[in-house]
């Protein structure tokens, strides 16, 4: 081949600039890291990994919640709907037909309200977060990145609307002329641990619906059944005493109990024995999910 | 500091795959139900044990990459190529660390950013504004460098209008050329580029051409996966050359072309392709085709008979032939100039075609048969299974014999004049190009 039939790119790159190189390349990014690649290497540095792609885990969540809310008509109206809808269905059914008693003199919408808003907390990031992998399969599958960020982000959005039902609970508060108290300055606190609760399961399920995806049709059961056996409609002080411990062992008692005590001032007590139990069980949940996500995570790309 | 930024050492990537094993003549209720439970129990099985789900009942491994070997050095830029199934895709996958190896290591030095396709991670209902933003931290820009090159990269997609215009109302050109433009601004030390070169008009392709050299010119180190040999051969000084997995040529870009040419593609001329049964029709495909060559050079014409069935019913569609040389770059392409459309009947379709060839230059030609009812939907195509033989030279008078090298058509004739020097008249010499002997 004659060197006519070549581009004048190819002239340029004759002469190797290895020093221009490595001050253009330095300049605003960090300095040079070695990265080894091998098989089983359990990644050292994830957890500064992780950080360092925070700005990513900003715009999935960024990009979660705004399209979420783009050509929808009702948008923002069916998160006040929802709630509002299925309060007026659990006061009738279990405050007015089966006549459960409340916590103290919290007024029975209050209470289920209260209740509810952890829940839907944890339901939506169980939903949102273990489709996410699989929905996200072109991005897993062309750019790497710690996979923990899309689940991660997917909740981001189950948070907006709990930042709406808050403000919703506050006015039906405000209706009933109800005051909380000083405790309510640890709610962000328990909505961390509602975050926490969730998150655990969620990973499992999410690396588990990557590699089998019946996992999907689990999900919706497990929200649907998980509604009646938490104390979402009704105060978990009607169960008896007996086996008020082992009806804690679900964590997501202890997230509901925690918020309807920082909520609803003194008026609901928190059973203690039950809500460390509930502590512990999110505490082992969140472990195993992350060590099960962290150990499947590199084989995604290869199966979805 | 050692100047290597991406050491391989033997590398492998093991693939299991799962096959059905024959299947019975005679299917039995009892049989199936049988099976049934057996795969159903293996599954439970794999499931407990945290294995993988394998379809069919005997697996077997595959391995995409084995024992690869190599050594990368700063602002290198080194060509990729190899058939489909090769291990390209599989090895920029590790490389970029979307996929782990199996065997072996890699040692990488500096920022990689990988660029598997164009415009991953944009979402349709975001505006260009939001989806330079997104693909660029997807891409593993920070917010600050966005900010600073936004403009830039709007520029260079030509796109100011419809910044803020949902990217699904793009015309696919727009949508190509913005996300390529995010991904020309990355400032990674190493970047891996798969195929996306096949994208946008001719005069975009060129601008990215131009981009990259410009990308290498600063010192950074490209790594490139291509079927366009051309663009190996302008960009690249080095190539590596990937069959079934193992690297076969590792060198210069130019023999890494030719060696690709020679090893990967069966010169021998073959008239008949027949569909094989592995592969059926999923709408409408050639089940047959004929090509001969006939006539004498310059005059060559390819006659063609293709034989199309189609099983469902689709509006219109009509048949293409591009001609490609050795090296698979493509020389032209035939489309007919009578009413092209087959018109959408379920069915057996029988048409001829003839192709007028210009003058070539002798060597072994490949083709490509594509159907399709609209230049982007493609409905069959049957690459480098026909192909033909150009034996005699098309210029009889020539001095010297035709090469490859200086072009792959001749000019139908150079007429060369010459009005000073000579005193006594005007002489003319012919260097009859291509003029038929009388």
């Amino acid at each position: 081949m004659n060197s006519f039939d070549r581009l004048p790119t190819d002239g340029a790159h004759a002469v190797p600039i290895a020093e221009d190189a490595r001050s253009t390349a330095s300049a605003g990014a960090q300095p040079e890291r070695l990265l080894i690649l091998e098989a089983g290497r359990t990644e050292r540095n994830y957890w500064r990994d992780l950080w360092y792609y925070r700005e990513l885990f900003a715009m999935l969540a960024w990009r979660d919640v705004s399209v979420r809310y783009k050509q929808t008509v009702i948008g923002i109206v069916w998160a006040i709907v929802r709630p509002l809808l299925t309060m007026v269905v659990f006061t009738i059914v279990f405050g007015n037909l089966a006549k459960l008693p409340s916590d103290g003199a919290v007024p029975y919408p209050v209470l289920v309200f209260a209740g509810m808003l952890p829940w839907f907390l944890f339901s939506s990031i169980l939903s949102d977060a273990s489709n996410s992998i699989v929905s996200n399969a072109n991005l897993i599958s062309k750019v790497y990145f710690p996979r923990l960020i899309v689940p991660s982000a997917a909740g981001v959005v189950a948070l907006v609307d709990f930042a709406i039902n808050i403000v919703i609970l506050f006015a039906i508060m405000a209706w009933y002329g109800f005051m909380p108290n000083w405790q309510i300055v640890f709610l962000p606190l328990f909505v961390v641990l509602a975050v926490l609760a969730s998150l655990g399961p969620a990973l499992f399920i999410t690396a588990l619906n990557v590699k089998y995806r019946d996992f999907r049709f689990i999900i919706p059961f497990i929200v649907q059944f998980g509604l009646y056996v938490s104390p979402v409609g009704f105060s978990s002080a009607v169960v008896p005493d007996a086996w008020r411990f082992w009806y804690s062992l679900n964590p997501v008692v202890g997230v509901i109990d925690g918020f309807r005590w920082c909520l609803l001032g003194g008026e609901s007590q928190l059973y203690m024995p039950g809500f460390l139990a509930s502590l512990a069980v999110v505490a082992v949940m969140l472990w195993l999910g992350i060590r099960h996500f962290r150990k499947t995570e590199k084989t995604f790309a290869d199966l979805i | 500091m050692s100047d290597v930024v991406i050491r391989a050492d033997s590398l492998g990537k093991r693939y299991l795959i799962g096959h059905e094993s024959e299947r019975e003549r005679y299917i039995a209720l009892r049989d199936v139900i049988a099976r049934g439970a057996r795969n159903l129990m293996r599954s439970a099985g794999d499931m407990m044990r945290g294995r993988q789900l394998i379809v069919g009942d005997e697996v077997e491994e595959f391995w995409a990459l084995k024992d690869i070997d190599f050594e990368i050095k700063r602002g290198e830029v080194v060509g990729i190529i190899g058939r489909n199934g090769a291990g390209k895709s599989t090895l920029l996958k590790i490389l970029s660390r979307i996929t782990e190896p199996s065997t072996g290591r890699v040692e990488i030095r500096g920022r990689v950013a990988s660029l598997l396709e164009v415009g991953t991670g944009f979402h349709p209902e975001l505006t260009g504004r939001e989806n330079i933003f997104l693909n660029g931290a997807i891409l593993g820009m920070t917010r600050a460098e966005i900010r600073r090159k936004f403009d830039e990269i709007v520029a260079f997609a030509e796109i100011e209008k419809f910044l803020d215009t949902p990217v699904k109302r793009y015309s696919s050109g727009m949508y190509v050329r913005l996300a390529f433009a995010v991904a020309a601004h990355l400032e990674p030390e190493i970047l891996i580029v798969d195929e996306v070169l096949a994208v946008g008009d001719a005069e975009f392709q060129k601008k990215c051409l131009g981009k990259m050299g410009e990308m290498a010119h600063h010192g950074r180190t490209v790594l490139l996966v291509s079927h366009n040999m051309m663009a190996v051969r302008q960009m690249c000084r080095r190539a590596i050359v990937l069959r079934a997995g193992s690297i076969v040529f590792d060198g210069a870009a130019d023999s890494a072309v030719d060696s690709y040419a020679v090893s990967q593609i069966d010169r021998s001329p073959r008239e008949t392709w027949l569909r094989p049964a592995s592969r059926p029709i999923e709408a409408l495909g050639f089940s047959k085709i004929d090509a001969t060559i006939s006539g004498r050079q310059p005059d060559h014409v390819l006659e063609c008979k293709i034989d199309l069935e189609s099983v469902a019913e689709f509006a219109s569609a009509f048949v293409a032939i591009d001609i490609l040389d050795e090296v698979g770059v493509a020389l032209m392409q035939a489309l007919p100039t009578v009413q092209p459309f087959i018109l959408g009947k379920p069915g057996r379709h029988q048409i001829a075609l003839d192709v007028q060839l210009p003058p070539l230059v002798p060597g072994t030609y490949t083709t490509e048969f594509w159907v399709g009812s609209h230049n982007t939907q493609t409905l069959d195509v049957v690459r480098d299974e026909i192909a033909f033989e150009v034996l005699e030279t098309p210029t009889p008078g020539r001095t010297f014999p035709h090469t490859r090298d200086h072009g792959a058509i001749v000019p139908k004739s150079v007429q060369q004049y010459s009005f000073l020097g000579s005193s006594e008249r005007l002489t003319e010499a012919h260097v009859s190009e291509g003029r038929r002997p009388e």
